[in-house]
């Protein structure tokens, strides 16, 4: 039962899927780390986002490798949008206000997509569907790896961002000390924008790299977002490394336990991961807070 | 005692309701708008006054309407002796969840994404669990008779509601003025400062996770009995742990009618559009997560908030109150 | 003289690598007024924070009538007679300022006529009697003071700890406030006090403890404690007395 043959690919499957987890994940940590607060649409959003690489190329004959170009600023102008001139505003700068309007907006989307396109769950035909990489024993699916690839780099080209650029510390510094930054001349709603438009577009993102191998609906993005959630919190709300970590683990321990337990029983494991970490150590296994 | 008077007054009017009114439909509309009420009263004893967001009331719904259906149908138990164990039960896992959560400090995302958690894992568990019956649910057989709490008229069931939601609001209203219910607010609105008067923080938000536990227990039983059906989608879902803080925020989040206006207000949106469009899904979710952004940006008192607010900048205008315009000027 | 109420033995508290309080030692006696000075960032607060119950210490211990009371909780200590009140005012927004105080006197008082007869005889004694029935927030930066204290004392207690209750008024409003503390102290309750408004610890305190990087570096009758070259290095940086007793500037 526990052979090589069955066990490495798990693992290797966890941990692509788990870089999938990781991009959804880095965006709700991103904001998290900067509003301080779990945005709730996030999932909601995801499903918008596969929806839009679904059209981008079924309307548009777009692939959706070549569509997250087109995806990627037009989330990110989405979510700038959002939490610029609806989230802040309606929230009066209220941390569980902000919690219930994204929850308000999680809702809209959903059932937006829901009235629109029904609960019917719809499929890409790409040529590269079924393609595998052969690694020694084990095949992997083309898409999920370029998917692993294509995470990690969105992950490095967040950090050389924030690192690097004056936005970055614009938005680090709103991070650390909110006042402190507004009195040195940062305009932190716009920050906060920024912030929920970046982690709005590695929604997008995610969205093009699962589309090829997954499906869509209007309520497939609350799975993830789940998961999301478990892994941000095991990781430490707000760390983008831990996030990584934590995807790939999370990938990995839902994989295995898929193997063993069948597949509602892992969720629950999933979750009572999440539900352990909270309480017993809520700042995750990377947060710096304690 | 007197400022129980509008709370009589309100149950009275609601009360003589199906004395005037025969039509099923509206009977029914009205049932569900008082079960939501109910649940969101007890979102509103803990989220309102408490100022701990919950998202996942939902565990405490389906625990009532499952351990009130399983009681019956599994174990023969009485129907009423039923219901009281659900409410029980409610209050037991309101218990553990808030001495687990409490203890660990969590509050703000981490409470809202905790209690979350738990109503999924119920949900999950319920779903696949023999006992709940797992994916078909537990149906509970039709017998009418006051003896099984079950009626053919729906003016019962909904006197029985009107009942609970009465109790419910008597409820919120002494908590208003009685020392836990101001050392509850005072938790809600500084943590740090309640502690330093002497207020016992985490005893009082245990306490108030309980009764609110109950009360959203209570309306999950009263689901069982109405539709004589229980599955885990719906008892555990998450819809119901929206409704829940729907209703209060709406109409009101921290007062005593808010859950109650907010649930009438809301439904009275939902079959609104249902007419208009016919039965188009999601329509009527569009609604409420659009007034649920609304509220929050213009009342964020609510919709009691907000009228309190209009009467008092009518009265202003309206002369009694002029000096403090000169007062104004002088200053 | 006899057992101080309050006694602070050898305190010490690390934040990670950071020794914010080393082994600080201080009383307050029964009845007086005792101040806590030292410069900004001494660990002063903190030490408040540890007496109160907010913050656990690393070591040492608190004791109060005798009794050890280290570690216990905030609530307990406010209900066996420690209040405290916080340099950063933290009113409750939401209700107004009868309801904050109401907050405080429902510790001892389970009716709500009761505590509400003390809420507002309280609320008058500090001076906010017409404001009563105002938002807290609506309140000035002098009134939010009154109001933080006047809350301490609804709670009916022993020992007060006052964390700064002067700062951010302008000088009228001090004169206007120095009679309040010093009229708590003639009712009987001991009063602690961290002030930065030294001519208010100069005409309140009996005796004066000096915090500087979380050493106990003096204590003693205040005019005393002014006037120790140490004191003055620890405000002022290594060698200043030397240079005040001398010339100023080259």
């Amino acid at each position: 039962m526990l052979s090589p043959t069955i066990l490495i690919p798990a693992i290797l499957n966890g941990l692509l899927i788990g870089a999938i987890y990781a991009l959804v994940a880095l965006g709700l940590t991103l904001i998290y780390g900067v509003l301080h607060i779990i945005n709730f649409a996030h999932g909601a959003l995801l499903s918008a986002a596969l929806f839009a690489a679904f059209f981008a190329f079924r309307l548009l004959g777009l692939d959706p490798y070549v569509a997250v170009v087109l995806l990627a600023p037009l989330f990110f102008a989405l979510g700038y949008g959002l939490q610029r001139f609806i989230i802040g505003p309606a929230s009066h700068g209220d941390e569980r206000n902000m919690l219930l309007v994204t929850l308000g907006i999680a809702v809209i989307i959903e059932n937006t997509l829901l009235y629109v396109f029904r609960a019917d769950t719809r499929t890409i035909d790409v040529p590269y569907a079924f393609q595998t990489i052969d690694i020694g024993s084990t095949f992997l699916a083309v898409s999920r790896v370029v998917g692993f690839v294509a995470a990690f780099a969105v992950a490095l080209a967040l950090w050389l961002v924030m690192t690097f650029t004056d936005t970055g510390r614009a938005i680090r510094a709103v991070a650390k000390e909110k006042l402190g930054a507004e009195l040195a001349g940062i305009n932190v709603a716009h920050v906060y924008a920024v912030t929920f438009g970046l982690g709005t577009a590695c929604v997008a993102i995610a969205a093009c790299l699962l589309i090829p191998s997954y499906y869509v609906n209007p309520t497939v993005g609350d799975a993830f977002v789940l998961v999301a959630f478990t892994i941000v919190v095991l990781g430490g709300m707000g760390s983008v490394p831990g996030a990584l970590v934590g995807a790939l683990l999370i990938g990995v321990a839902e994989s295995l336990s898929g193997l063993f337990l069948g597949e509602s029983l892992g969720q629950i494991g999933i979750f009572l991961i999440f539900i352990v970490v909270l309480l017993v150590r809520p700042s995750g296994l990377f947060g710096a807070r304690a | 005692m007197k400022a129980l008077i509008p709370t009589a007054a309100v149950l009275a009017v609601l009360a003589a309701v199906p004395l005037v009114v025969h039509s099923n439909v509206t009977l029914n509309f009205l049932v569900v708008a008082l079960m939501i009420a109910l649940a969101g009263q007890g979102w509103n004893i803990l989220g309102g006054y408490g100022g701990q967001y919950s998202f996942g009331h939902a565990a405490f719904f389906g625990t009532g309407a499952y351990v009130t259906a399983i009681l019956q149908m599994r174990y023969g138990i009485n129907a009423w002796v039923g219901f009281a164990a659900g409410i029980a039960a409610g209050a037991v896992l309101g218990a553990v969840l808030g001495a687990l959560t409490f203890r660990s400090g969590l509050r703000g995302s981490y409470f809202a994404l905790v209690t979350l958690a738990f109503a999924e894992v119920l949900r999950i568990i319920a779903s696949v669990a023999p006992i709940t019956g797992a994916g078909v649910g537990t149906l509970i057989k039709l017998d009418l008779g006051i003896r099984n709490l079950q009626f053919q008229s729906r003016a019962a069931f909904y006197w029985i509601i009107l009942a609970l939601v009465g109790v419910s609001l008597v409820t919120a209203q002494l908590i208003e003025r009685s020392r836990f219910g101001i050392w509850l607010i005072a938790v809600r609105e500084n943590e740090d400062a309640a502690k330093a008067l002497g207020v016992n923080v985490n005893g009082v938000k245990l306490a108030a996770m309980v009764m609110s536990a109950a009360i959203t227990a209570a309306a999950g039983c009263f689901y069982a009995q109405y539709f004589l059906f229980v599955d885990s989608g719906i008892a555990y879902g998450t819809w119901i742990s929206i409704q829940a803080l729907l209703t209060p925020i709406i109409g009101g989040v921290g007062t005593v009618f808010g859950p109650l206006l907010g649930a009438l207000v809301v439904k009275s949106l939902g079959e609104a559009a249902k007419l208009l469009t016919g039965d188009a899904p999601g329509l009527d979710l569009i609604i409420y997560g659009a007034v649920l952004v609304l509220v929050i940006w213009f009342t964020p008192r609510g919709l009691i908030g907000g009228l309190t607010q209009a009467r008092k900048l009518l009265m202003r205008r309206s002369g009694p109150a002029a000096p403090s315009a000169g007062e104004a000027r002088h200053g | 003289m006899a057992e101080p109420l309050l006694a602070v033995e050898r305190v010490t508290c690390r934040f990670g690598g950071l020794l914010a309080v080393n082994e600080a030692s201080l009383t307050a006696s029964e009845g007086h007024i005792t101040a806590l000075i030292g410069p900004n960032g001494a660990g002063k607060t903190t030490l408040f924070s540890i007496i109160s119950g907010f913050i656990k210490a690393s070591g040492g211990a608190v004791r109060y009538a005798g009794e050890d009371i280290t570690g216990e909780p905030p609530h307990r200590l406010a209900r066996r007679g420690i209040a405290r009140t916080f340099q950063i005012v933290q009113p409750f927004v939401g209700l107004s300022v009868r309801e904050n105080i109401l907050v405080g006197a429902h510790l001892h008082h389970r009716t709500r006529s009761a505590a509400l007869a003390v809420a507002d005889q309280i609320g008058h004694d500090v001076g906010l009697g017409e404001f009563l029935n105002r938002p807290a927030d609506t309140l000035t930066v002098a009134g939010r003071k009154r109001l933080e204290l006047a809350r301490a004392l609804a709670t009916g207690p022993k020992v007060l700890l006052l964390d700064e209750v002067l700062a951010g008024l302008n000088p009228s409003e001090v004169r206007d406030i120095v009679p309040v503390i010093r009229d708590l102290c003639r009712r009987g309750i001991t009063i602690l006090m961290i002030e930065h408004v030294m001519q208010a610890v100069m005409s309140l305190a009996e005796h004066v403890f000096v915090l500087a990087e979380g050493r106990i570096i003096a204590q003693g009758p205040p005019a005393q404690v002014v006037a120790d070259p140490v004191v003055v290095e620890a405000y002022l940086g290594r060698g200043a007395a030397a240079k005040l007793g001398t010339s100023y500037g080259r």
